[in-house]
């Protein structure tokens, strides 16, 4: 066996492991979670129809493929409720996303400037919330935010309100949750990318005539695009799907897709029209995703 | 803004263009800048040279407005511009690094300054086209910087940093990254085109021949303090101090005390070199504790002593220690009786003579007092 050979195994399976991963961890489960979206609720168990029994012999398996339909992906369509929560959970992230960017920017723009050791010790704070659990976190501001809380208690002390404001169960403490739990994700990879920017790029563009604001437009944001991308990927995705924040937070009068998912499995029992939501939703958050990969196809190419 | 389209009376050649008075600039407790006070006038290439830290480029920034001076004035013509920010100076700044806009073609690293001084889109064309031709980099405007190889990066941020006509371009190390063949070329190239467009250049370099070969005076920094400003051969040949002397090129130092004056000459009793002659330095000679220093090239050898008159009175027998072989020459360094060493510099003149003298070979090392510098200690 030549040296070759030796070096070209260990390299070939390690290029293959993402994929077996993903393959064992995705696309397996994503395949039982597309047939049970075929399916038909049933009170049995398990809650649906047919059950594929590999022993029952060939012709039951074709009897079990025919009885496949996608009712409740027409359901989802047809039905304003879910259509709404759709609807609800794109405008809820993007509306988020925005307040992200638009406060983690300054933020991570503030820590890229600092001298090198504070930007350690800037870093080290925005990780610390994560020490403690998520949680336990969001029942904090429960807490501050509920009729008798911190916050109403320190308002009525100043005398800046005469009674407790309501703050719980509005769309207001459900963007605070969620700005404040998503912020380092958008903070890290725009600080990354700023950290990493050639000082000198933005001295160049005010000696060259730009005043601050245009060497921030012409150079500083353009050179971040990078890091706006991925911050905003990794705050949208998840906010779309988001599901403990609006719960606990938000009020109960219009619902996100992860609330509806979650009434649907649990409460309705209805395993079909929840797993048709969740392809549905998996599908509407593949589209941003192909287009960020698509943009920095173009970047990597361009070079 | 007026200069960017070449449009404001710049002061005639020789004329002061930037007066630069007692400025300093204190960086926590480090002195960067102390106190320098400089002329500079039109027309002239200037450079500023010294080690790194020594405060060139701090000045250099000062200049350029990135850096705000704690005291002292900067006056363009008759303006103090300490205070202006960089992109109300009429003075550009090539980069060290370059700092070319990774997402800008060529072209739109070129335009940059002059989009941003508000000309006309024709213009812009016009004059980079002009740019373009000027740094000979035809074909590669729509290239991205990271398309380009060192020496062509190096010119786009020339031809950038010059599209805006400034009546003073500033550059930083602009060599530094070159290889030695295309930083002597780009060398030429750059004088050539500061004769050419007849402007004003101030280059910081730590690179004393590159300064000696390119600019028609050199300011030398130490320690935040501009120690001497001279033209490279005054420089070379009349040091202000014993620091300048071992700074700018080779030297032989024997330090030593006066003892008697003999007309035009002193008679310097040194270390390790004996008794030295040395003709009197114009500016007199303060201390009793001296230096003599010669220039490498200025020590000559020869096997037997030549007639001690005249030029020949500094004779120092020795034997040869070192060889170094450079082409061109060859540094002997001789050991010499009286306990010192001493270096010579000869030029090969001859291609088939180039091992004049061996290892362990006796000669005598002479110089003349002409060619003696007598400094502080």
């Amino acid at each position: 066996m030549s040296a070759r050979r030796i070096f070209a195994r260990p390299a070939r399976f390690a290029a293959i492991a993402p994929y077996l991963w993903m393959a064992l961890f995705f696309l397996v489960p994503f395949g039982f979670v597309l047939k049970i979206s075929l399916s038909q609720t049933a009170i049995a168990q398990p809650p649906y129809l047919p059950v594929f029994d590999l022993a029952a012999g060939w012709t039951a398996l074709k009897a079990a493929f025919a009885a496949l339909s996608i009712d409740n992906f027409k359901l989802l369509v047809s039905d304003e409720l879910y259509v709404f929560a759709y609807v609800r959970s794109l405008t809820v992230a993007a509306t988020a996303t925005a307040l992200l960017l638009l406060i983690g920017y300054p933020i991570a723009y503030g820590m890229a400037r600092l001298p090198k050791r504070w930007q350690a010790v800037a870093m080290v704070l925005v990780i610390v919330p994560f020490w403690t659990s998520f949680l336990i976190r969001i029942y904090a501001w429960i807490n501050i935010l509920q009729h008798d809380g911190l916050l109403n208690q320190i308002l009525l002390a100043l005398h800046l309100v005469n009674q407790p404001v309501v703050w719980l169960s509005t769309d207001s403490a459900m963007y605070l949750g969620i700005v404040y739990s998503y912020l380092p994700f958008m903070i890290l990879p725009l600080y990354a990318t700023l950290a990493k920017m050639e000082p000198a790029l933005e001295e160049a563009a005010a000696d060259l005539g730009a005043p601050p604001l245009q060497v921030f437009w012409l150079v500083t944001f353009p050179l971040s695009l990078p890091g706006v991308g991925a911050g905003v990927l990794l705050c949208f995705i998840p906010i779309v799907g988001e599901f403990v924040i609006p719960d606990l937070l938000a009020g109960s009068n219009s619902l996100m897709i992860g609330q509806t998912l979650w009434l649907e499995f649990f409460t309705n029992k209805d395993w079909p029209v929840a797993s048709a939501a969740a392809i549905v939703l998996l599908i509407v958050l593949l589209a941003p995703l192909l287009l960020y990969e698509r943009l920095q196809r173009r970047q990597l190419e361009k070079r | 803004m007026a200069h960017a389209a070449g449009g404001e009376a710049h002061p005639a050649a020789g004329q002061p263009l930037l007066r630069i008075e007692g400025v300093a600039k204190t960086f926590g407790t480090f002195r960067a800048v102390d106190g320098v006070s400089l002329d500079i006038k039109a027309g002239e290439f200037f450079a500023l040279l010294g080690p790194s830290g020594c405060g060139k480029t701090t000045l250099l920034r000062m200049l350029a407005g990135f850096e705000a001076p704690d005291e002292g004035r900067i006056l363009l013509g008759d303006k103090d511009i300490a205070q202006a920010l960089p992109h109300e100076r009429p003075i550009n700044m090539m980069f060290q690094s370059y700092a070319l806009f990774p997402h800008l073609s060529v072209r739109d690293n070129i335009a940059f300054g002059l989009k941003r001084a508000g000309m006309a889109r024709a213009d812009i064309a016009t004059r980079v086209a002009e740019m373009v031709a000027l740094v000979k980099l035809e074909g590669l405007e729509k290239r991205k910087p990271d398309q380009l190889s060192g020496g062509q990066r190096q010119r786009v941020a020339l031809a950038r940093a010059l599209a805006r006509r400034p009546q003073l371009l500033l550059l930083d190390e602009p060599l530094a990254a070159l290889d030695k063949k295309l930083r002597e070329s780009t060398q030429a190239e750059l004088m050539d085109l500061q004769r050419r467009l007849g402007m004003t250049f101030i280059i910081v370099t730590h690179d004393q021949e590159e300064a000696m070969t390119m600019a028609s005076r050199i300011g030398v920094m130490n320690a935040g303090r501009l120690d001497q400003v001279a033209t490279p051969r005054e420089l070379y040949e009349a040091p202000r101090s014993r620091w300048i002397a071992e700074f700018v090129g080779d030297i032989n130092l024997f330090d030593g005390e006066f003892k008697l004056r003999d007309g035009h000459r002193l008679v310097i009793a040194t270390d390790g070199a004996g008794t030295l002659v040395a003709a009197e330095p114009r500016e007199p000679v303060g201390a009793t504790k001296l230096s003599v220093a010669v220039r490498p090239e200025k020590v000559k050898l020869s096997r037997r002593a030549p007639v001690g008159e005249g030029s020949a009175i500094n004779q120092l027998d020795g034997v040869i220690a070192d060889i170094c072989y450079l082409g061109g020459s060859t540094t002997y360094k001789v050991k010499l009786g009286t306990g010192g060493m001493v270096q010579s510099s000869v030029t090969n003149s001859a291609r088939l003579d180039v091992d004049a003298y061996s290892l362990n070979q006796q000669v005598v090392a002479w110089f003349s007092p002409d060619d003696c510098m007598v400094l502080d200690r």
